[in-house]
């Protein structure tokens, strides 16, 4: 299913597919987040924001949620409580 | 033998830093790279078959696309041949647990054919993640030499300092051509500059750096591309990076996920939960400041003692003297003005660093940010806001992290009305005065609590400001925020140690020499005078003494000639001309002089009104700093140091803006001189009118 990152939940595992490079800082690319390889929500703070990820297998990282919402994903397994 | 030249690379939180403790001991300097301040740590070290090596520890950095000062140090040293700390070989620091992302600046360290040494660190974690790894295959993948390392352990240093000794053998060529993102163009390169390495001449069009050698003009013109295409090609540059990596992973390491322990999810749960999270935090905080207020203080007064007695006992058994009372008067009580911080910035900077080693600290900005945005700051700040309860300075240059300009310069502007350690002693004695020791409860003692409202007094005018800056600038720039969440660590006793020791060393030796300096210059001041009447004092105070009617004990004229003198110094004819202007907020002319002389450093009050009181005062008796402060009186004989003036001067330390240093370093960290000068005035300011209220409404 396509949908952006900030939509995910706690446990989602997704796919990148696409992102815009003048919206994403290149730190987060320099740390694992590029199309094609995966990201997983590990956490998310209380109030919604920000969203803390594993990237690529083991980067893991916490960005906002404005972010999040420029990074085009598709899920790959979702969490079923 | 000439001594090889290595630099240690590495990400941050991969424990570059404790490869290097380990490497050097404390044979280490830190110093400043010229023009910045980024600290410059250079180490020494024995290796096998008397060969020596200076070790230079760079800044941590994700890759060589550098995006701050810190970063900027590393690729100009690594493309910088004539540099005399070029590296004859780098070692990059990488974290077993985290091997993928680390390796993406080994490969870019590897293109510019320095021979490299790859050390993979805390390998004491892999039985518990189930980590195996081909290190045959991944030294011929990665055309390196691989060296294993747990700092924790000690394992693996030997082998480490063998590889550097046999640095010659270590393959220089690259492990992979990243000139395929754009064969034509970079073809084109290669023909004008057959000379340079590619990704080298790649990095100077590239980066915004200063360079040195290569004439970056040149490059840049003949090679014009738009930023935005830079841009793709850099992230098709990464891309290919990542692709060579996982590759080599996907063989050369292996996880079995069933021996892997899951610690480190279950501490994120319960540390980054909704209500535990805050509790937690709220927690740690109350036992930094209960171990400030309470548990500092017994070697506090023990210092403050000490100087007193040393000054005493200077005084009693030097031969009588001008050097004798400058010793006694003016550098002794100023030198026990500043080691009396000691206790309380070693163990501020203890509790920073234990929390910034455990991986601790990402999990409060990550807690903290939204709540942090709603006063135009980041979750970051709450970093430089903690360390700004040691220091302004280092908490200043601690913004540097933060990617949004607007949410960074709030949170330089606001830092200093953090309670900095500088501002405690003051704080302490002015308590010690004013408020009475009692025990609320039988346990929260009145003076602590005092102590304690005075720091939130400054939290809260801190996150207010921002409040405001936040309504009043009008910035535009995106929201960048990407924090790293390191893996829990039990951080290392030696580390820790030689950080408290390292940064307490270097603010009290910086704020020594202007402490010293000023108390210098104070007794000084303090025991010259303009005119007849300081010359005379002797005349003019026996003649008052024998015209008044009342009679007066002679044994009081030496007394009474001190003060006259002091009175009539160059100091003291200085702090009357101010007086009218302070008078309002209940300080005496004396008062007055110390709240002047500390705009160059709050810290100085104390030592100044030491250095003021000691030459006011004849006897040979010494007391200490507090005894004086409380025997001082007004000319109708009450207390100088009222509940009100003393609350005054509370309010103005609270708020003023009294520190040049961290004046200069906001200078230099927002490269203008306008935002210290609204500091500087928007603070003095508040300071001004909020002590005036004060003193006003409570005499």
């Amino acid at each position: 299913m396509k949908t952006t990152a900030d939509l995910l939940k706690i446990g989602d595992v997704a796919l990148v597919t696409n992102f815009d490079v003048d919206k994403i800082p290149f730190k987060l690319l320099e740390m694992g987040c590029l199309p094609g390889n995966e990201i997983k929500v590990l956490q998310i703070a209380p109030f919604g924001d920000p969203i803390y990820f594993d990237v690529n297998n083991g980067s893991h990282l916490a960005i906002r949620k404005e972010t999040a919402r420029d990074i085009e994903v598709e899920i790959l397994t979702t969490k079923v409580d | 033998m000439q001594n090889i030249n290595v630099a240690l690379i590495g990400n941050p939180n991969v424990g570059k830093t404790s490869v290097f403790n380990e490497l050097t001991g404390l044979n280490q300097q830190v110093g400043n790279y010229p023009g910045i301040t980024v600290d410059k740590k250079i180490g020494f070290c024995k290796l096998p078959n008397n060969a020596k090596a200076n070790v230079i520890d760079l800044p941590g950095t994700y890759s060589l696309n550098a995006s701050s000062v810190d970063e900027n140090v590393v690729i100009e040293l690594l493309l910088n041949k004539n540099d005399k700390l070029y590296p004859d070989v780098a070692i990059v620091v990488t974290d077993v647990e985290n091997l993928k992302r680390n390796l993406l600046l080994f490969t870019q360290i590897k293109d510019l054919e320095i021979p490299t040494i790859l050390v993979i660190n805390m390998i004491d974690r892999m039985s518990r993640k189930g980590i195996s790894l081909d290190i045959t295959f991944l030294e011929e993948k990665l055309k390196t030499k691989i060296v294993l390392v747990s700092t924790r352990k000690k394992i693996g240093i030997e082998n480490l300092k063998k590889a550097i000794v046999e640095y010659k053998s270590i393959p220089t060529e690259p492990c992979l051509n990243a000139s395929s993102i754009d064969i034509e163009y970079f073809e084109k390169l290669k023909k004008t500059f057959p000379n340079q390495l590619l990704y080298k001449l790649w990095l100077v069009i590239t980066q915004d750096v200063n360079f040195s050698n290569i004439e970056r003009n040149e490059v840049r013109n003949s090679f014009t591309k738009s930023n935005n295409e830079l841009k793709r090609l850099q992230q098709k540059e990464t891309i290919k990076r990542y692709q060579f990596i996982n590759e080599t992973l996907k063989k050369g390491l292996t996880i079995d996920q069933s021996k892997a322990t899951d610690l480190h999810s279950k501490l994120d749960k319960i540390l980054t939960h909704k209500i535990f999270g805050y509790l937690i935090f709220f927690g740690i905080l109350f036992l930094i400041f209960q171990s400030i207020f309470d548990w500092s203080s017994v070697p506090m007064d023990f210092i403050d003692s000490s100087f007193a007695d040393l000054s005493t006992y200077a005084k009693e058994n030097l031969p009588k003297g001008v050097f004798t009372d400058l010793i006694s008067e003016g550098i002794i009580p100023g030198i026990g003005g500043i080691v009396i911080f000691i206790p309380q910035i070693a163990v501020l900077f203890l509790f920073v660093s234990v929390l910034e080693e455990s991986g601790y600290m990402s999990r409060v900005v990550f807690l903290m940010d939204k709540i942090m945005r709603k006063f135009g700051l980041s979750g970051k700040s709450v970093v430089p806001l903690i360390s700004g309860t040691a220091c302004s300075i280092p908490a200043i240059m601690g913004t540097r992290n933060i990617e949004n300009w607007k949410e960074r310069l709030i949170t330089i502007l606001v830092t200093p009305f953090i309670t900095c350690s500088a501002r405690l002693p003051v704080y302490a004695i002015l308590i010690a005065l004013i408020i009475p020791e009692k025990r609320i409860l039988g346990i929260f003692s009145l003076q602590g609590l005092s102590l304690m409202s005075l720091y939130l007094l400054g939290f809260f005018m801190a996150i207010f400001s921002a409040f405001i800056l936040n309504k009043v600038l009008k910035f535009k720039s995106k929201s960048y925020f990407v924090v790293e969440m390191p893996h829990y660590k039990i951080p290392l006793p030696k580390n820790i140690g030689i950080t408290v020791i390292e940064k307490t060393k270097s603010f009290v030796f910086g704020a020594g020499k202007i402490i010293l300096a000023l108390s210098i210059i104070l007794w000084f001041l303090g025991s010259h005078g303009p005119g007849k009447d300081f010359k005379n004092a002797q005349q003019i105070v026996e003649k008052q003494v024998y015209a008044s009617d009342i009679p007066i004990n002679p044994s009081v004229i030496p007394d009474r000639v001190s003060e006259y003198k002091l009175e009539h110094s160059y100091i003291g004819t200085l702090g009357k001309f101010v007086e009218p202007v302070i008078k309002p907020l209940g300080y005496d002319w004396k008062i007055g002089v110390a709240v002047i002389s500390s705009f160059a450093a709050r810290e100085v009050f104390v030592g100044t009104l030491a250095t003021i009181y000691s030459v006011g005062s004849h006897s040979d008796e010494e007391t200490t700093i507090k005894h004086q402060m409380k025997a001082e009186v007004r000319e109708d004989g009450t207390p100088t140091f009222s509940f009100a003036t003393g609350a005054s001067l509370l309010i103005f330390y609270a708020f003023a803006m009294q520190c040049i240093s961290t004046l200069a370093i906001v200078r230099k960290e927002t490269s203008s001189w306008k935002w210290p000068i609204i500091q500087l005035v928007f603070m003095s300011g508040l300071a001004y009118i909020s002590a005036l209220l004060t003193y006003q409404f409570l005499k």
